[in-house]
């Protein structure tokens, strides 16, 4: 069970614990006044990683191993950029907009996505970094473009459980991509996904295809769940087909998804109006559930905000414990909640952080 | 020698005291002080090498102009500073 969560913001990274008595209170608080895009908590040696996003100074990445604090190490960089690269995305880190572990059989590997779009590598827990080649320069790359940034980035690493070798990336924008070997070689996977925002001949064109993020299920990896731009996709043969799923309520825009840890039929998603308007539907802020793959989804409200509510869950915003029956959200208005029974009932834990990037289960 | 000093700011992270450094440029400058504070370097020069967008420098009251190889000439008695812009927020 998930006794300790993780929440970066744009003013630090807070830390909650569950007390003995069931309720939720902020323990620690580092980097006050930084803007934390990210973090991640390793499951393999519980170690704890922090990405700060410096205003003036830059990308930094920080890391906390045995329950120690945090100190800075190295953060992904590009190399030199050719003179002769055509390329209008600087090859500059601008922000890491995820972090993920390496399986369970490759201590030290980190992989990381930025904005601008590349992936990288560690082999040794963030000492030193290097860029995935293979994706990088691919001609498909000059092809991708913003989505709410000036410029693509990945935002979701899916590292297949079962085999840490098939990494499923998803970019804003720029589709999904599969590597089955470890990042050596990747192949676009969006067959079935549409895209209403571009011209009619780049409808189903992978790199326009805006997946605002991508999860996989744990327990059967060939299952996905995208929440697109323009609706929701779930796959069920490792992203080979994508399969709209139009029966989201209220609204099929959104950002936040989540999976069940054991269960691929069961999945969350936050709504919001429209990417024009990007607000709780009548200013009510719910949850959308489905369990049964998408077919029919419930709308979850009790203990969430029914009047006025203009909270927005980010992508990375929303997260599921081990267990599959705690939730915890955070929005961009500052505000927290927990579910310990699947979505079922919220309780809200505070209304007065900063606004909220990213959340994280963490071992206790 | 000239002299090089950094924005207060930037102690909330990591130490940047004022130095000496030989005339040149401001690259020359900077990695001057790089060689002995590898860490300051990511804080003030991005990927490619080029002052941060949201850094600014100044030599004898002139902010600089080449942001990307910094070939601004600094002299004998120069004084630079490296500050923050208040274009970062």
């Amino acid at each position: 069970m998930g006794d300790r969560f993780l929440v970066a913001t744009r003013k630090g990274l807070f830390t909650f614990r569950r007390s003995a008595g069931g309720g939720w209170q902020q323990s620690d608080l580092a980097f006050l006044g930084e803007p934390v895009s990210f973090a991640l908590s390793d499951a393999r040696d519980g170690s704890l990683y922090a990405a700060l996003n410096l205003g003036h100074f830059g990308v930094k990445l920080h890391r906390a191993t045995n329950g120690g604090g945090f100190k800075e190490i190295a953060a992904p960089h590009f190399p030199e950029q050719p003179e002769s690269h055509d390329d209008p995305t600087p090859w500059s880190v601008q922000q890491i907009w995820s972090l993920a572990a390496g399986g369970d059989g490759e201590a030290g590997l980190i992989w990381a996505g930025t904005i601008p779009g590349g992936l990288f590598r560690s082999t040794d827990c963030g000492d030193s970094w290097e860029l995935v080649e293979s994706l990088w320069n691919r001609p498909d790359r000059l092809s991708w473009s913003g989505g709410g940034y000036d410029y693509p980035g990945i935002h979701s690493i899916c590292v297949d459980p079962r085999d840490s070798r098939q990494l499923t990336l998803g970019i804003s924008i720029g589709g999904v991509w599969r590597s089955e070997d470890a990042g050596q070689s990747w192949e676009p996977r969006t067959e079935g996904m549409f895209a209403v925002y571009v011209p009619p001949d780049l409808r189903a064109d992978p790199n326009s295809q805006d997946p605002h993020r991508l999860v996989q299920s744990p327990s059967h990896p060939e299952v996905f769940w995208a929440q697109h731009h323009n609706g929701v996709f779930r796959s069920v043969d490792a992203g080979i087909s994508w399969r709209e799923i139009s029966g989201v309520s209220p609204s099929v825009f959104g950002f936040a998804v989540e999976v069940h840890p054991s269960d691929p039929e069961t999945a969350w998603f936050v709504p919001a109006v429209k990417d024009e308007c990007r607000v709780p539907v009548d200013g009510k802020l719910v949850v959308s559930r489905t369990r049964d793959g998408g077919e029919t989804f419930e709308v979850l409200r009790d203990g969430l905000p029914q009047t006025h509510a203009y909270d927005l869950i980010y992508r990375h915003a929303l997260a599921v414990d081990e267990t599959g029956d705690r939730l915890v959200m955070g929005s961009t208005t500052g505000s927290l909640w927990v579910s310990e029974n699947q979505g079922d009932s919220w309780e809200c834990v505070t209304t007065q952080l900063p606004p909220v990037a990213a959340v994280h289960f963490a071992a206790a | 020698m000239a002299t090089i000093a950094f924005t207060p700011n930037l102690r909330r992270h990591l130490d940047a005291e004022s130095a000496r450094v030989p005339v040149g440029t401001v690259r020359s400058a900077l990695e001057s002080v790089f060689s002995t504070n590898q860490r300051l370097r990511s804080y003030i020069l991005d990927d490619q090498g080029a002052l941060r967008q949201h850094v600014v420098v100044f030599i004898d009251g002139r902010r600089v102009t080449d942001r990307a190889r910094l070939t601004d000439v600094v002299n004998e008695e120069s004084e630079i500073y490296v500050m923050q812009a208040l274009s970062g927020g």
